[in-house]
C-alpha cells in the first residue's frame, strides 16, 4: 500500500519569507474571495428574506415551497450544490464562472439565512403587527417598516455568524477553478512541493478575515443597541 | 339629544375554534359616549374591542360604524381603522423608533401627510399628554406610564374619531395608574368617543356614561355609572361587584 507522505512543518523563518513573497498572490486572492463572500450573502438575504417571508405566509403551497427549498439545501454537501450548479445551470444560460459561484454560494447561504429571519421575524412581539395595523398601516407596511427592522436587529448576530460561514466555505469555488484563496494555496503549494507552508499561510489569511469581519459585525451590533429594550 | 351613532353592534359572534367567546353581543355607542366594558378575565372584552377594530375576525353579525356597515371581505378595513384608534394593555410601542418617530409613522405613511406637519402635530399631542421633553427618546427609557401616554398620542395622530382601551393600566406598577387615567380623562372631556376596558372601578364610575357588565360573552347588564354600582339590577352583577372591591 502507498504510504502517505508526511508532510514536516516549515520553519518559522522559511515560513515567514515565503509569506512576504507571496503577499501580492494572496491579496488579489484575498480580493476575490472577498468578493464571492461579499456577493454570495448579499444575494443570500435576499433569497433568504424572500423564503422567510414564503414560510410564514400562512399559505400552504408556499411554506411547502420554502420548506423544500430548505430541505435541498441542507440535505446536500454544498460541494454537490456547486458542481451542480457549475456544470448545469452555468451551462445552459453560460454563466461567467464568477457568477456560478456566487449563486451556488447565495442559494446555499440563503437557506441559511433564511431560518435565521424566519426566527427573528417569528421572535418578534406579536402586539406590533397589531399595532401597526389599529394605527390603519397594512401588513405589508407593518411588515416593512415596523417587523423587518426589529427582526434584522435580532438577527445579526446569527447573521455575522452565517457570514464567517459563507467566507470559509467559499473556499470550496476552488474546485470550479476560481482563484481565490484556497485555491491560489493548493496551486502554489504543489508546484513548489511545499503544500504545508502555504496551507498555513492561508490559514493566517482566512483567520485575518474572520477577525476584521468579527469586529465589523460588533460595530455594527453595538451601534444598532441603542435603542433596544 | 339628537346624537349620531358611532358603532352599532347586532348580534355579534365569534368563536375561537370550539370556544363561543361572543355569543351576540348588541351595543350601540353614541357620538362623545364613554362606555367602559367590565367582567370577569375570559369574559369576552377584549375579543369584542378588538372586533370593533377588526383585529379580529368575527363569525356573523353585524358590526356598523357611523352608521355604515362594515363587510370585512369588502370594505378596506385599513380606512376604518385609521378612524379607530386602540391604546394596548402592554402599548405596543415601536422599540426601535424614538418616541417622534412613533408617533409621526402612521400619519406620514399612511395618510402621507406632510414630515413637518407630523411633526409639530406631534409635538402638540406629546404635550397634551405631558411629554413634550421625551421627544427624541427611545421607548425603553420611559416609565410604563409614559410609554402609555406615548401610546395614546400615536394613536390621536391619526385623528381617529373613536378610541378602544383594552386594561390600559392593567400593566403599570399602582404610583403609575394615575397619570394615564388623567390623560384618559382629559380626552373623554374634549368629546372622544371612547370604549374602555377596564378593572379600575373608580374610573369607570367618575368618567363613564355607561357601564357595560359582559359575562361568559354576553352583556349582561348596562347602565349609568350611579345606577349600575349603587342598583345593579341582575343578580351576577351583584355578585361580580361584590367580589370587586370599591374604594
Ligand atoms: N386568539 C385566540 N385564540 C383562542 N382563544 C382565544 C383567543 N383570544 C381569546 N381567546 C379566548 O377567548 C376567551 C375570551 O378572551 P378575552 O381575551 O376576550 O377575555 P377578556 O374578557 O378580555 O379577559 P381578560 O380580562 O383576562 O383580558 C378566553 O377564554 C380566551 O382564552
Ligand atoms: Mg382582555
Amino acid at each position: 500500500m502507498e504510504r502517505k507522505e508526511v508532510a514536516t512543518l516549515p520553519s518559522f523563518s522559511h515560513f515567514i519569507q515565503t509569506l512576504i513573497e507571496t503577499k501580492s498572490v494572496f491579496l488579489k486572492a484575498m480580493l476575490l474571495t472577498i468578493e464571492l463572500t461579499v456577493v454570495s450573502i448579499l444575494i443570500g438575504i435576499v433569497i433568504g428574506l424572500f423564503f422567510a417571508l414564503l414560510k410564514i405566509s400562512k399559505i400552504k403551497v408556499l411554506e411547502f415551497i420554502s420548506d423544500a427549498y430548505v430541505y435541498l439545501v441542507r440535505g446536500t454537501p454544498l460541494i454537490v450544490q456547486i458542481f451542480i450548479l457549475y456544470f448545469g445551470i452555468s451551462g445552459i444560460f453560460l454563466l461567467p464562472d464568477f457568477w456560478a459561484a456566487s449563486l451556488a454560494l447565495a442559494l446555499h447561504n440563503g437557506a441559511y439565512i433564511s431560518e435565521i429571519l424566519r426566527g427573528s421575524i417569528q421572535a418578534v412581539d406579536k402586539g406590533q403587527m397589531e399595532a401597526g395595523r389599529s394605527l390603519g398601516m397594512t401588513k405589508v407596511l407593518t411588515l416593512r417598516r415596523i417587523i423587518l427592522p426589529q427582526a434584522f436587529r435580532r438577527a445579526l448576530p446569527p447573521l455575522g455568524n452565517q457570514f464567517i460561514i459563507g467566507l470559509k466555505d467559499s473556499s470550496l469555488a476552488a474546485f470550479i477553478s476560481m482563484n481565490e484563496l484556497f485555491n491560489v494555496a493548493t496551486t502554489l503549494g504543489s508546484n513548489n512541493f511545499d503544500e504545508m507552508t502555504y496551507l498555513l499561510i492561508v490559514a493566517i489569511y482566512y483567520l485575518v478575515l474572520v477577525a476584521l469581519l468579527t469586529f465589523v459585525v460588533n460595530r455594527f451590533e453595538s451601534k444598532l443597541a441603542v435603542s433596544d429594550r | 339629544m339628537d346624537t349620531k351613532e358611532m358603532i352599532k353592534i347586532n348580534q355579534l359572534n365569534k368563536s375561537f375554534g370550539d370556544l363561543h367567546v361572543l355569543k351576540g353581543i348588541d351595543m350601540t355607542v353614541y357620538e362623545s359616549d364613554v362606555v367602559c366594558l367590565i367582567g370577569a378575565s375570559g369574559s369576552g372584552k377584549s375579543t369584542l374591542l378588538r372586533c370593533l377594530n377588526f383585529l379580529e375576525k368575527k363569525d356573523n353579525g353585524d358590526i356598523i360604524i357611523k352608521g355604515k356597515e362594515v363587510d370585512p371581505s369588502t370594505d378596506n378595513l385599513n380606512k376604518i381603522r385609521e378612524k379607530v384608534g386602540m391604546v394596548f394593555q402592554h402599548f405596543n410601542l415601536f422599540p426601535h423608533k424614538t418616541v417622534l418617530e412613533n408617533i409621526i409613522e402612521a400619519p406620514i405613511m399612511v395618510k402621507g401627510v406632510a414630515k413637518e406637519e407630523a411633526i409639530s402635530k406631534a409635538k402638540q399631542l406629546l404635550s397634551k399628554v405631558g411629554l413634550e421633553d421625551k421627544l427624541d427618546v427611545y421607548p425603553n427609557k420611559l416609565s410604563g406610564g409614559q410609554k402609555q401616554r406615548v401610546a395614546i398620542a400615536r394613536a390621536l395622530a391619526m385623528e381617529p374619531e373613536i378610541m378602544l382601551f383594552d386594561e390600559p393600566t392593567s400593566a403599570l406598577d399602582p404610583e403609575l395608574v394615575g397619570e394615564v387615567l388623567t390623560t384618559m380623562k382629559e380626552l373623554a372631556d374634549e368629546g372622544m368617543t371612547m370604549v374602555i376596558v377596564t378593572h379600575e372601578m373608580d374610573f369607570a364610575k367618575e368618567v363613564a356614561d355607561w357601564i357595560v357588565y359582559m359575562h361568559d360573552g354576553k352583556i349582561v347588564e348596562r347602565g349609568n355609572p350611579e345606577q349600575f354600582f349603587s342598583n345593579p339590577k341582575e343578580e351576577r352583577t351583584q355578585e361580580f361587584l361584590k367580589t370587586t372591591i370599591l374604594k
